[in-house]
């Protein structure tokens, strides 16, 4: 039996050391994590509009190399702040929450906990050659956790021209299906978005009715494929006062 | 600290480095004394990670890790270790190497990370480690020690990609999903399932039983629970030594 003083000494030497160890391996990798998650984000939002960036036949988004990936932001991507009134909000006041103040440095989860009135909101632009998206992100609840998207629109705000989606704890096989099968996100394409005026898009269980709005659900995961349509639909929502003032300058 | 390397050191040249004791170390949880089908330890991982072979065969190399460079500090400092906080102290080795794990993957392949980052937490609850520390590392030589903590692990993860392997074939029809080699083995060429079908014909590797479809009970991990009884019932059956008559 040891004594306690012992018992303290040891306990407080074995936790010190531990903790000197790991932040030292933190900060050495910290950077390059950093990096990491940056570059998987972006590539999340170019997923979005994988057909217009001239990918070769065969090739997917995620084997684009990082670079390409980083050029393609900084070329041909304009990113802009919103606040739920349709304004765009420079970047210096982003920064003060979120460190790099632009439209990636955006965390939706911290968003989701905000009052809905002070929420920020990423918009994506995409052109090309004349050929514009927009790229709106999307957060909600799945069966287990968060899940999150980002839908891309064609300039008329209506048609999709594609989608992504992640989450953070679904079933595999079964609701982690929005992101490990991509059928699912490419059945978002051509789809409209609004009807009468509201968002009609919606993940319709038992197969899609209307294809004009609808989209296949994932047998099995019910409670998740109700979670994307109600994301998409308060998700998209939030961006009308921004769209509504494109439309009326055109 | 000093005074139990060298009798260490001393001893270790009347023992083998690799004799017929430590490979029994080795080779002992992959058969007869199996944490997963024997001692029916690190049931709740194998049966929340095995719907897909990728993530189980990534678990299981952490597992590895975790479970050998655990043992061998433990028994590097066992004599050391305060009796009383033992497991406080064990649980504190497992915790850093979980971590160590988890910024290593942050660092050098976030798309892994981020497809296993609930599991990866999830070894620090794994019995078997924190099992063997108790009944091996903390009685044992740190070289020996190690390979049991690599054994264990192999055992592990041996029944891990097995498990892995049968629910992915019969829940998705795919093998590898998700990495490079994906490939789809059995079921129709539905909708669903074409980009599989399509990924699979590029690879050369065509679809066989394609009115097989989809067992949806597969994916779920009450699936893995009857696997694991039915292996525990094979082995049994071939190893009646193993049955416990009491």
């Amino acid at each position: 039996m040891h004594s306690t003083n012992y018992v303290i000494m040891f306990v407080l030497a074995l936790t010190s050391l531990v903790a000197i160890g790991l932040t030292t391996l933190r900060e050495v990798t910290f950077d390059t994590a950093e990096m990491n998650k940056a570059i998987f984000n972006k590539r999340e939002v170019i997923k979005a509009v994988a057909d217009h960036i001239g990918l070769e036949p065969g090739q997917k988004v995620a084997d684009l190399p990082n670079e390409r990936v980083l050029e393609i932001f900084e070329n041909d991507i304009k990113q802009i702040v919103l606040d739920m009134d349709g304004n765009e909000v420079d970047q210096n006041t982003v920064q003060k929450v979120y460190k790099g103040g632009l439209a990636e440095h955006i965390d939706m989860s911290k968003e989701k906990k905000k009052d809905e009135k002070d929420r920020l909101l990423p918009l994506y632009v995409y052109s090309k050659g004349g050929n514009t998206k927009y790229i709106v992100s999307v957060i909600g609840s799945g069966l287990w956790d968060e899940i999150w998207g980002n839908v891309a629109m064609e300039s008329d705000l209506n048609t999709v021209v594609g989608a992504s989606f992640d989450h953070k704890g679904e079933t595999p096989g079964l609701g982690a299906e929005i992101k490990d099968n991509p059928v699912f996100a490419a059945k978002f394409r051509g789809k409209q978005i609004y009807g009468d005026g509201e968002i009609k898009l919606n993940v319709r269980k038992g197969g899609a009715k209307d294809a004009t709005y609808d989209v296949d659900g994932i047998s099995g995961a019910t409670v998740t494929a109700d979670g994307v349509t109600e994301m998409l639909q308060r998700g998209i929502a939030y961006y009308n006062p921004y769209f509504s003032k494109i439309k009326s300058s055109k | 600290m000093a005074e139990t390397a060298v009798v260490e050191k001393k001893q270790a040249v009347s023992e083998p480095l690799f004799g017929k004791k430590e490979k029994k170390l080795i080779t002992d949880p992959l058969g007869d004394n199996n944490p997963i089908t024997i001692q029916v330890l690190g049931i709740c991982s194998a049966l929340a990670v095995t719907s897909l072979v990728v993530p189980s065969l990534v678990m299981s190399v952490a597992v590895v890790f975790v479970c050998a460079f655990s043992s061998l500090f433990t028994s590097l400092i066992r004599t050391k270790i305060p009796k009383q906080v033992r497991m406080i102290v064990m649980l504190v080795i497992i915790a850093t190497l979980v971590t160590v794990v988890e910024l290593m993957l942050k660092y050098l392949n976030y798309p892994i990370y981020k497809q296993l980052s609930v599991y990866i937490g999830l070894i620090i609850t794994n019995c078997i480690v924190m099992g063997r520390l108790e009944a091996f590392a903390m009685a044992n030589k740190p070289w020996r020690s190690f390979l049991d903590g690599v054994g264990n692990g192999l055992g592990y993860g041996v029944i891990l990609v097995a498990i892995a392997v049968i629910r992915e074939i019969f829940g998705k029809g795919t093998l590898f999903a998700g990495s490079a080699v994906e490939m789809k083995i059995i079921g129709a060429s539905n909708e669903v399932t074409s980009y599989w079908i399509n990924t699979a014909a590029e690879s050369g590797i065509g679809s066989w039983f394609s009115w097989y479809s989809n067992n949806n009970l597969m994916v779920l991990p009450a699936a893995a629970m009857f696997i694991i009884g039915i292996m525990i019932w094979i082995q049994r059956s071939y190893r009646p030594h193993l049955v416990d008559i009491s």
